[in-house]
């Protein structure tokens, strides 16, 4: 179908449109641009830079913030050995980011259904209970979750007062730590959009379409989960990406130690002394953030064009 | 043979999980806020119910300061970003789909999706090569830093106020030969106003949660409430953290209350 003619006063006043669409966005645009992207093309020129002696760079062309990801020289016999501290943090990181983001899930689900489900004004109660943790300080509620899993901490002396235990669990500074903080803070992002899902959705037509199905877990499985799909990708990707660039909580949970790679990037332009490694890893995970928001782009659009 | 009957509020287990979900949220929050009021340093040890850690970080010079330093910050990151939003905002909103229109909303939810250490280090660079260049060291950077990542947070409310406006009062307003600036502050304006208000509240919690960010851009003495505390929880911690952390708590709960209350639907 081809647009009807429009008379050059109608052309004109579009073009007004559009121009006034573009100035009124220009300063927002210009801020951005400044203190946000424009930044991230220092990091790409840096992590083609030669590492100066005392931390920055020297001007000259090298790949060695690149290759220094996977390859570092043994300053015994000179050559270069598999960097498998690096390896272990990245290994770490992917773990603990999915585990998080599939306990999220696992717990979220309910969670989000239970809240749908409920009257108007519970709901709304409810919500509200989920948002508040969702916009407290993540440094608090890291914190928070401190005070219950530290060797002194609360579980502990629920857990020796019960009896259960006689010396107390450390948890604290070990993957498990981490992984339970990361669970703790990034719950309400898996449990938001997936109650937005559901919410969308008529649950009475679930009724209906249990006396077709054998069971309810059947009704589950074929009925509700296609539906809440869009909600699963982009609470999946709220909680996947966060936690694949945690710095915060790896810090506190895992006490230097259990590094992630938020920490290792850090650890570079501080104390490791080697800014376009810090640059190649920043440029690294940037990456696989952007596949992975992409691909959520993808299935969303694909679960319009089919629904 | 038994009626069969689904019930979508009763799914078996869903109810529990969701009690524990919750029970878990705030087990650790409540943990802190209790054990502020705790006189004794460890958790072991109940000793009585004081009020002394928080006349503690009251008196703590480094708090005050850090606390108003945050304050500042996020007061000027709140009113530039959400002015900046506004304009973006009617900019692409209520006007036919433009060429750029996508280009316009990556931009502005680009600090959003950049996960928070690779902007961190990005703008550490940066600003470093500025203040080496200037020798200004000034809280500008953070305010400048702030108010970018604040953008998204103050667009969307704002322009979901925009798109669930009516266009008839304008158009009545331009019938009756008021001007365009004329129309924007007496009827555009007024009516977009709790959008307004809650996209720089939620820009104001959002500046004041900050830490990774900050904890880069600062120059030395620059330490913003979670920044030092983050600082202090390298050390012996004490329940003074716990206290200027309920009190965080408490101005971000006072904001979301009055945040729902604006962007409450009119049932």
């Amino acid at each position: 179908m081809t647009p009807p003619p429009m008379s050059a006063a109608e052309a004109a006043q579009i073009n007004a449109s559009v121009r006034n669409g573009w100035l009124l966005s220009l300063p927002a645009l210009v801020v951005l641009a400044v203190a946000a992207v424009g930044p991230l093309l220092i990091v790409l020129v840096y992590s083609f830079l030669e590492a100066g002696k005392h931390g920055n760079v020297v001007g000259n062309f090298s790949t060695g913030g690149w290759s220094g990801i996977l390859w570092t020289r043994d300053i015994f016999t000179d050559s270069y050995v598999l960097a498998d501290a690096h390896l272990t943090i990245f290994w770490r990181s992917i773990k603990l980011s999915f585990l998080t983001t599939l306990t999220t899930f696992a717990v979220g689900f309910p969670t989000a259904w239970f809240i749908a489900t409920r009257p108007p004004k519970a709901r709304a109660l409810w919500l509200f209970l989920i948002t508040i943790p969702f916009w407290t300080n993540l440094l608090i509620r890291t914190y928070a979750i401190n005070e219950v899993i530290r060797t002194e901490g609360l579980l502990n002396l629920a857990l020796m007062k019960v009896g259960i235990i006689s010396e107390p669990l450390k948890l604290i500074y070990t993957d498990i730590a981490v992984f339970i903080g990361m669970t703790y803070v990034y719950l309400p992002l898996m449990v938001l959009p997936l109650f937005a899902a559901i919410d969308r959705f008529d649950l009475r037509l679930l009724e209906a379409g249990y006396d077709l199905y054998a069971s309810r877990w059947r009704v589950l499985r074929r009925v509700v989960l296609p539906i809440v799909k869009p909600g699963i990708i982009a609470g999946s990707i709220l909680v996947f990406v966060p936690s694949l660039g945690a710095y915060v909580t790896p810090r506190v949970l895992g006490g230097g130690k259990q590094m992630m790679i938020g920490n290792l990037i850090e650890l570079q332009f501080l104390a490791g002394k080697n800014w376009p490694l810090g640059a190649a890893l920043s440029m690294t995970l940037l990456i696989v953030v952007t596949i992975a928001l992409l691909f959520y782009v993808r299935a969303a659009n694909g679960e319009k064009t089919h629904g | 043979m038994a009626e069969r009957r689904f019930s979508a509020t009763r799914l078996p287990g869903f109810a529990t999980i969701a009690m524990l979900a919750f029970l878990a949220l705030y087990i650790p929050i409540l943990t802190l806020v209790v054990y502020s009021f705790n006189s004794e340093v460890t958790m072991g040890n109940w000793g009585t119910a004081t009020l002394d850690w928080y006349a503690k970080a009251w008196a703590n010079a480094d708090v005050k300061d850090a606390t108003l330093r945050s304050l500042t910050i996020a007061g000027f990151a709140a009113v530039i970003s959400t002015a900046l939003a506004t304009m973006a905002a009617l900019g692409t909103t209520r006007r036919r789909a433009f060429k750029g229109q996508t280009f316009i909303y990556v931009m502005i939810n680009q600090p959003l999706m950049v996960p928070e250490i690779v902007t961190a280090v990005a703008l550490m660079i940066l600003f470093g090569l500025i203040k080496t260049v200037t020798g200004v060291h000034g809280l500008g950077y953070l305010i400048l830093a702030h108010a970018a990542f604040c953008i998204p947070f103050a667009y969307l409310p704002i322009r979901a106020r925009l798109e669930g406006m009516d266009l008839t009062l304008e158009t009545a307003a331009a019938d009756l030969y008021a001007s365009h600036w004329h129309t924007f502050r007496r009827v555009t304006l007024p009516i977009l106003m709790p959008g307004v208000i809650a996209g720089a509240m939620l820009a104001f919690v959002v500046s004041l949660d900050d830490v990774v960010i900050t904890e880069f851009v600062k120059s030395a003495g620059q330490d913003t409430l979670p920044t030092y505390m983050l600082g202090q929880m390298r050390r012996q911690l004490t329940p003074e953290i716990n206290a200027i952390s309920t009190g965080l708590l408490l101005v971000t709960i006072a904001m979301l209350t009055a945040f729902f209350l604006l962007t409450r639907k009119k049932d």
